[in-house]
């Protein structure tokens, strides 16, 4: 940077008079935003305030908390655990083998309904330890193929499910599809059997926009290890609505997705037996598989913890409301407009209070120049403390119109 | 012209003693000292080709100040922003970024990177534009240089080379160090004035040597030759050997011969010069240090944060990788969906390590959310914005020179707010360095009805104070006038506190430059009437004869005018004249005076002769003529410092002796700065015993022939007769002692350092009430200052150091608190109290004064000075000078605020913050300082705790997804969190906040210390904060995931995936980070409304839009505000509910605080809220009283002081009975 630099802005004329002020063009235009003067609203937290945005906050918090509540207590959900349950007893020591293996992996259970159901009901099946959410596992497909057929060749980010050996992209490609869910699941009861509804099981946009209408599976499972469902190769991925809702990786490894609706009501106390085909293999990785049977209100499937956390948070709110309205009325700020010099960044400074002891003033305007200055003078005036001010009349009219200022 | 010779001849008369009769040259100087290392330069004079070739080629005239060229701009700039460690990181992350372990896109790494280093590299490219301009103008102003042949012609600076002969005209800079060879003079003198270099705006007399007088006019230059042997290039100013070789004589040289680059020729029509130094060689560029790239406090503790902050990210990217390996190592073989065995590196189970390390870098970037990239940026355009709002600060712009307060490098205007201590430059910063003759005292009589500033602005305040007086002291005063008017026997004391006259009535300044004195038993002759006109007439004679000033007639108003040596001769010129005793000509051997008033209606022109003209120097602190009248009486006048003086006068000269120090005692209480006035009359046999004496000591040729004069000068004057003194005020620039007041209010250190003589700073100390009556003066001074040798240096230092260590002991056992030391040290004592092993005894007992005056130091000194305060202290300083003696300490301090008025640029240049006028500067630092500081560290303080609230739950989320790297969140999320949907909120914090307006910043000037104590940005609050952060991202993170963990999450049964997770998260955060802003605000105009409501909307706005772009793009996003979560509920309510239960805890902080422990400003606004200023007049001025810092310095604590002497005085007459009827008083 500079330092000594020659220069002097205006080096011609040294006499130090500068002559004229130059005309201002520099002057700053007045404006409310360069003076920082814009008109501002400027809250504070008054005791009031305080106290009433913590009552609003309770206000609202607790009744939302019970309706919360309420919803999540409206929901039934049944849950069936069946992994272990469906292998047979002899199998059971080596499950993976059993589940690689054709045997016959048909398998019985019976749910119990605790309390009537009304339809629909949603039909769910949970994995547990499956991590969907995997950076290896999420980045692996591809949504331009999905939609469209012209880029069926884009596999790039699918590895290593994406070419099948000489044989092509593999259509949907990637580590998602190819693992998609194979369990079925048909329920009856008394022996009837309950049609379960696989359609509208899926986003609507999903349907619509990301899967494409004339995408057919191609190539799916043709590898030489098979993750999971086939696809029939004749329906286009637009109507494959169990592979829309797997292809929407859940955020946390353990998930239900929905397998699809039952549309009639269950009542209380009845069986409904399911009849499901364990073919997918959760046991390599000691996954949880669970049948679950739900309905759902207006805040989704069951969970209290968000009514409970509106209640804790607005009763907390609540007891701060109290708190603090009491502590302003039993133990009000000591200076609440404030007697600075008590408060903590002042402390060491002794306040002077300058006014204490002046014991008398007088004013005197206007004294004649030629005043002699000393004490003589204000002997002559005979005054214990004599402050002389010369000020023009005018300017303190106003304090001697009030009664402030005394003339002489 | 004429005048000139006048004043040579003036200067080679027999009346300078002390300067003129030089020992002669030749046999004075022993054997020639000029080898060896450091004296090896030698210039051929007026063969400048000569200079062409090594080792005599020296560098070329050309200066440059700029930071960078073309060429090395780019390597230079970027390397400089890379060396900002948060740069340097996200260079790396957006390198690794086109690799495969990224987790995000590389463009968005590569985006906000490019984008915050290109705007801080286009604002460093134009400051250094700005400075290759003024370079320019400098190196391509135009000089006469010798051209061959007798010939003069006109050449830029920049092609002048050593051994160049250049002829320099009146008024004009010297372009480079030159060798004076000869003036318009006869004798080779000029006059030069030093201003650039030292500060000092007195005339210096430079001569010539005589051998080279006779190269007068350009024909005589074409067969000039001579050599130059001289010493290197070196920074001293007042040092100077060599020797010049010139028709085969040798003659040695001095610093009296040379010329420095930027000082400037005056009174001297031309002089001729052969150029020894230029360009980075001459005195004054060796002078300047380089300055350093100064940063504020806030951000080098910023730097902490983010180191901070950088072990937090690799500690949980260690966390992470580990994790990973350990997971890919046991548990990846198992999960058959993967097909663990068809991998690459990155998850290879069969080498964890390898995979973990990959992942250590994927990790690393992640998780660079926890150091915001915009950090850096936004504290930019903060702080561009910030310096535009002090550069259009009309409440800065100075009507009379047209200039606007100017922000010049905007990194420190938060450090505004800290300052602990300013150095001040006197001349020209607090001073106009004009003196008005303003009071006198004549053998015992006052005159002079005006006031001083210092009168005015005190009174002022007491008039204030006293109407703050409620109506109840009011009544006590009524009744106390009545009381006293029966109690008339006289008894109480009284006291006057002071006269003043009317602001109005003075409304019309003194058109007389020098003199403002009015006084009607004075002017216009009436002091005729006056009884003791004997002694007013010597006075003012004394005034017009004892002097060394020049007149000059102006021509256009008729007026006489004066070329004195310092402005307060001038000042008593002036004086003399409007008293009627008009000094109108001098000439070898006399003063002519046309009296006016003498004889009424009568001009008499007088002539004395000077016989005799004992010089002023610091150390005599006294000058004398000796004049013969036209009676042929000889007459001693003498002026000088009142202690001199008082010391030598005769016994019956001592008359007035005991007013006239009460006098003196005012004015000086009142900021004047005094001489006394003597004379005495010698009759002829004396005289010329004494003159024999004088006339040897002159002439002879011994060491000590200095020391002889002033012994026989002694010996003259003494035995004098008092006959007044004078008081001169030294213009304060407009506002200075109130604005040194409200600084010293808001709890400032103020030291001056000047490079004036002791006794003008100490007067200034008092005009600016920096020094009062009453406070205990420290004075440092080495004893006997001739002594150079060696064991006497050691002996002077510790001298130094005994009187450091006693002064610290008078000031530590110091037991009224009210009790308050002034510390004044000159230039020769601080070279030793600067020493390693003395500068912190120095410190400590400065920092224990109240105000501290440094005289006659060099512009080294200050920078010294400055530096010794800004490390010993840790504290931040600020220094503000106006002339290129200051730009050592302007560079120096932490900040440098230059005074851009009419003495050139080059403080302004060096300077960080320039203002017109010292007022100003309360303006910058209580105002803009506080601001600044406020709204800065706010901002950083926010932008941590929202990164971290950011930037901890993709973290917590990896732990759910095995450590794998996967972010719950979009890339555009991330990618906007930073660039739009957060910034533009904290950029309103940080342009707009203020906590009070700017008026009550005025008022409450004690409000600054919460810059000083760093109450905003300590590391309780940074922690506080970064714990707030960490709470919310914990709050946010747990909440979602339980209430989104694996139920349907809406009516129609569907289960949220993790795009409907990850946004409302990210939903969750924007509400959460602007609510939380919103709160931090106490200042919300439309525009912070329209920014953080705003950001809100925007993020829904975008929500929207980007789920309505085609899902090639948009992805999981498709749709999903419009379709999925806008319709739940549950989505709203759990947005709801983190947004309420993340601020909670800050709610109750805030609200805990107001009430508990309330911050000033805190109370002040709840003052203003509930209207109390203007409901409570009272109330509210009774705050303000009480928000001053305590203070030492400035007229509001010489009120104080005053008003705790008159208590003292009316306690002790407690027992009269007009207190005990003010006891009784009603209450």
């Amino acid at each position: 940077m500079s330092s000594h630099t020659a220069s002097s802005s205006n080096g011609g004329n040294g006499s130090g008079d500068s002559g004229v002020p130059k005309r201002n063009s520099k002057r700053p235009k007045y404006s409310k935003f360069t003076q920082q003067e814009l008109p501002a609203c400027k809250p504070i937290l008054t005791p009031r305030w305080v106290v009433s945005a913590f009552l609003l906050v309770a206000i609202v918090f607790i009744p939302i908390g019970i309706a919360c509540l309420i919803g999540s207590r409206d929901v039934v959900e049944v849950v069936e655990r069946y992994e272990t349950k469906c292998i047979p007893v002899l199998n059971r020591t080596d499950k993976v083998q059993f589940i690689q293996s054709a045997a016959d992996k048909t398998c019985r259970i019976s749910m119990t309904i605790p309390k009537r159901m009304k339809q629909p009901i949603y039909v769910y099946y949970q994995l547990d330890n499956f991590y969907q959410n995997h950076r290896r596992y999420v980045k692996s497909r591809s949504d331009e193929q999905l939609k469209s057929a012209s880029k069926e060749n884009d596999t790039s980010a699918c590895k290593p499910e994406d070419i099948a050996n000489g044989r092509g992209a593999i259509v949907p490609c990637g580590l998602i599809a190819w693992s998609l869910f194979n369990d079925t699941y048909s329920f009856s009861r008394q022996n009837q059997s309950l049609t379960v509804n696989k359609m509208g099981i899926a986003w609507k946009s999903d349907k619509q926009k990301r899967f494409g209408k004339n995408v057919f599976p191609k190539n799916f499972q043709g590898g030489g290890l098979v993750g999971g469902a086939t696809l029939n190769e004749s329906i286009p991925l637009s109507e494959q609505e169990d592979l829309m809702v797997w292809m929407r990786t859940a955020a946390l490894p353990t998930f239900r997705k929905l397998y699809g609706k039952i549309e009639v009501d269950l009542e209380e106390k009845e069986v409904i037996n399911v009849t499901l085909m364990n073919y997918y293999n959760t046991y390599s990785f000691n996954g949880k598989k669970k049948l679950v049977l739900s309905t759902t209100s207006w805040i989704g499937g069951r969970n209290d913890f968000l009514g409970i956390a509106y209640l804790t948070v607005g009763m907390i709110c609540f007891a701060l409301s109290m708190g603090f309205t009491i502590v302003y009325f039993v133990k009000p700020r000591l200076a609440f407009y404030g007697d600075l010099a008590t408060l903590p960044s002042y402390h060491g400074t002794e306040v002077l209070d300058r006014t204490k002891n002046v014991h008398g003033i007088l004013l005197m305007f206007k004294a004649h120049p030629s005043l002699p200055i000393g004490t003589e003078a204000l002997h002559h005036f005979g005054t214990s403390l004599l402050i002389v001010t010369l000020m023009s009349m005018e300017c303190l009219k106003h304090d001697i119109d009030s009664g402030r200022i005394l003339m002489v | 012209m004429a005048r000139g010779r006048i004043r040579e001849r003036l200067r080679r008369s027999h009346l300078h003693p002390f300067s003129c009769l030089r020992p002669n040259a030749n046999d004075s100087e022993g054997p020639n000292p000029l080898q060896g290392p450091g004296f090896s330069r030698i210039v051929h004079c007026n063969q400048p080709h000569k200079h062409q070739k090594k080792p005599l080629k020296y560098c070329s005239n050309y200066i440059s100040t700029t930071k960078y060229n073309i060429v090395t701009f780019l390597p230079k700039a970027l390397y400089e922003q890379f060396r900002r460690f948060a740069n340097l990181y996200f260079l790396v992350a957006a390198v690794l970024s086109l690799t495969a372990v990224s987790p995000f896109s590389p463009l968005s790494m590569i985006l906000p990177l490019a984008f915050v280093v290109g705007l801080s590299m286009a604002k460093e490219a134009l400051e250094d534009w700005r400075r290759f301009a003024q370079d320019m103008k400098v190196n391509s102003r135009k000089a006469s240089v010798h051209k061959g042949g007798g010939v003069f012609g006109y050449k830029p600076w920049q092609k002048i080379q050593v051994g160049d002969v250049v002829k320099v005209e009146k008024d004009q800079f010297f372009p480079a160090d030159l060798l004076l060879l000869s003036t318009s003079y006869d004798d080779g003198i000029c006059y030069v004035e030093t201003m650039n270099l030292d500060g000092e705006t007195n005339l210096k007399v430079k001569r010539s040597l005589d051998v080279t007088l006779p190269l007068e006019d350009d024909e005589s230059f074409k067969n000039f030759s001579g050599i130059i042997k001289c010493e290197d290039p070196n920074p001293s100013l007042y040092t100077f050997v060599g020797t010049f070789e010139y028709e085969r004589q040798v003659y040695p040289l001095d610093p009296s011969q040379i010329l420095l680059r930027d000082s400037k020729l005056r009174n001297t029509a031309y002089v001729y010069g052969v150029v020894i130094f230029t360009g980075f060689d001459s005195k004054v560029m060796q002078n300047s240090t380089k300055s350093p790239s100064k940063r504020s406090k806030i951000e080098k503790k910023m730097d902490k944060i983010i180191y901070i902050l950088l072990s937090l990210l690799v500690l949980i990217s260690s966390i992470s990788s580990i994790g990973f390996a350990v997971k890919i190592k046991f548990q990846m073989p198992k999960w058959s969906y993967m097909q663990p065995l068809n991998t690459d590196n990155l998850y290879d189970p069969d080498n964890p390590g390898k995979s973990g390390v990959a992942h250590l870098i994927t990790a690393l970037i992640l998780y660079g959310y926890l150091i915001p990239i915009s950090l850096y940026v936004s504290i930019e355009i903060v702080k561009v914005f910030q310096a535009r709002f002090i550069n259009q600060d009309i409440h800065m712009y100075d009507e009379e020179t047209g200039n606007t307060a100017q922000a010049r490098t905007s990194n420190l205007n938060e450090e505004l707010g800290q300052v602990e201590t300013i150095l001040s430059d006197k001349t020209g910063t607090l001073t106009c360095n004009q003196m008005d003759f303003l009071k006198c005292s004549i053998a015992g009589t006052a005159y002079g009805v005006r006031s001083s500033e210092i009168e005015l602005a005190a009174a002022k305040q007491i008039a204030m104070d006293l109407e703050e007086q409620d109506t109840q002291n009011i009544n006590v005063s009524r009744y106390m006038k009545s009381a006293n008017k029966e109690d008339s026997r006289g008894g109480p004391e009284i006291e006057l506190e002071s006269v003043i006259t009317s602001k109005c009535e003075n409304d019309q300044k003194p058109a007389i430059k020098g003199f403002n004195f009015e006084d009607s038993r004075l002017m216009h002759g009436h002091w005729l009437n006056e009884p003791n006109q004997e002694s007013l007439l010597l006075f003012f004679r004394i005034l017009a004869i004892c002097q060394t000033a020049v007149p000059e007639l102006n021509e256009e108003s008729g007026m006489i005018t004066y070329e004195a040596e310092s402005p307060d001769e001038a000042s008593f010129l002036a004086a003399a004249r409007e008293f009627g005793f008009e000094f109108y000509k001098r000439t070898q051997s006399s003063v002519f005076i046309r009296e006016k008033y003498a004889h009424p209606g009568q001009l008499i022109e007088r002539e004395f002769k000077i016989l005799n003209l004992l010089e002023f120097t610091s150390k005599r602190k006294r000058m004398s003529v000796i004049v013969q009248d036209e009676d042929g009486q000889i007459l001693l006048l003498c002026k000088g410092a009142d202690s001199i003086i008082f010391d030598r006068l005769s016994k019956n000269g001592r008359i007035h002796e005991e007013t006239t120090t009460k006098h003196l005692n005012d004015y000086g209480e009142v900021g004047l700065r005094t001489l006394a006035l003597a004379y005495k009359k010698l009759d002829e046999p004396e005289y010329s015993a004494w003159n024999n004496e004088f006339v040897k000591a002159k002439t002879s040729f011994s060491t000590d022939r200095e020391a002889m004069l002033e012994r026989v000068a002694d010996m003259m004057e003494k035995d004098l007769i008092l006959v007044g003194a004078t008081a001169v005020e030294d213009k304060l620039q407009k506002g200075v002692p109130q604005c040194i007041d409200k600084l010293a209010q808001a709890g400032l250190k103020i030291w001056v350092l000047t490079g004036d003589k002791m006794e003008t700073a100490i007067n200034i100390g008092y005009s600016c009430s920096l020094l009062r009556q009453g406070m205990k003066r420290i004075c440092i001074t080495v004893m006997n200052s001739d002594v150079v040798a060696q064991d006497s240096k050691q002996a002077a230092k510790e001298n130094i150091l005994m009187q450091i260590t006693n002064s610290s002991q008078m000031v530590k056992l110091e037991k009224d608190p009210h009790a308050a030391y002034a510390l004044i040290i000159d230039g020769k004592s601080l070279t030793f109290a600067l020493e390693d092993d003395m500068k912190h005894h120095f410190l400590a007992l400065a920092v224990g004064c109240a105000s501290v005056i440094c005289c006659r130091v060099s512009p080294k000194q200050k920078a010294l000075v400055t530096r010794l305060v800004k490390e010993g202290t840790k504290k931040t300083t600020l220094a503000i000078g106006d002339g290129a003696n200051d730009v050592g300490m302007i560079q120096e301090a932490d900040i440098g605020v230059g005074i851009s008025g009419v003495e050139g640029m080059q403080a302004v240049m060096a300077s960080d913050f320039s203002i017109s006028q010292f007022r100003f500067l309360e303006r910058l630092l209580v105002v803009h300082g506080h601001w600044c500081y406020k709204r800065i560290a706010q901002m950083i303080c926010y932008f941590f705790y929202k990164n971290i609230a950011f930037g901890l739950t993709l973290f917590y989320f990896e732990a759910f997804t095995a450590f794998s790297g996967q972010s719950v969140y979009n890339d555009w999320y991330m990618l906007l969190f930073n660039v739009i949907l957060t910034s533009l909120p904290v950029i309103s914090l940080g342009v707009f906040e203020q906590d009070v307006s700017s008026e009550v910043c005025l008022q409450f000037p004690a409000l600054y210390q919460q810059g000083t104590k760093n109450l905003f940005f300590d590391w309780y609050r940074i922690l506080g904060w970064m714990g707030n952060g960490l709470y919310s991202s914990l709050v946010i993170f747990i909440l979602n995931i339980v209430i989104f963990y694996n139920q349907a999450f809406r009516a129609g049964g569907q289960t949220a995936d993790m795009a409907a997770v990850g946004t409302t998260m990210f939903s969750c955060i924007i509400c959460v980070v602007n609510f939380q802003i919103a709160l931090t605000m106490s200042h919300f105009t439309w525009i912070q409304h329209l920014f953080v409501w705003g950001s809100i909307a925007t993020w829904f706005l975008f929500l929207l839009l980007y789920g309505l772009m085609p899902p090639t793009y948009s992805g999981y996003v498709y749709k999903l505000l419009a379709e999925a979560l806008g319709p739940a509920p549950i989505y709203w309510s759990t947005i709801l509910l983190v947004t309420v239960a993340c601020i909670l805890p800050y709610l109750v902080h805030i609200s805990f605080q107001r009430c508990f422990n309330p911050m000033d400003h805190h109370i002040i606004q709840e003052i203003k809220y509930y209207k109390k200023d203007v409901e409570d007049q009272r109330m509210w001025r009774r705050e303000r009283s009480k928000a001053r810092q305590e203070t030492k310095i400035g007229f509001s604590a010489r009120v104080d002081a005053k008003i705790r002497q008159l208590k003292g005085k009316l306690q002790k007459k407690s027992s009269t009975s007009v207190s005990q009827n003010c006891m009784a008083s009603p209450s």
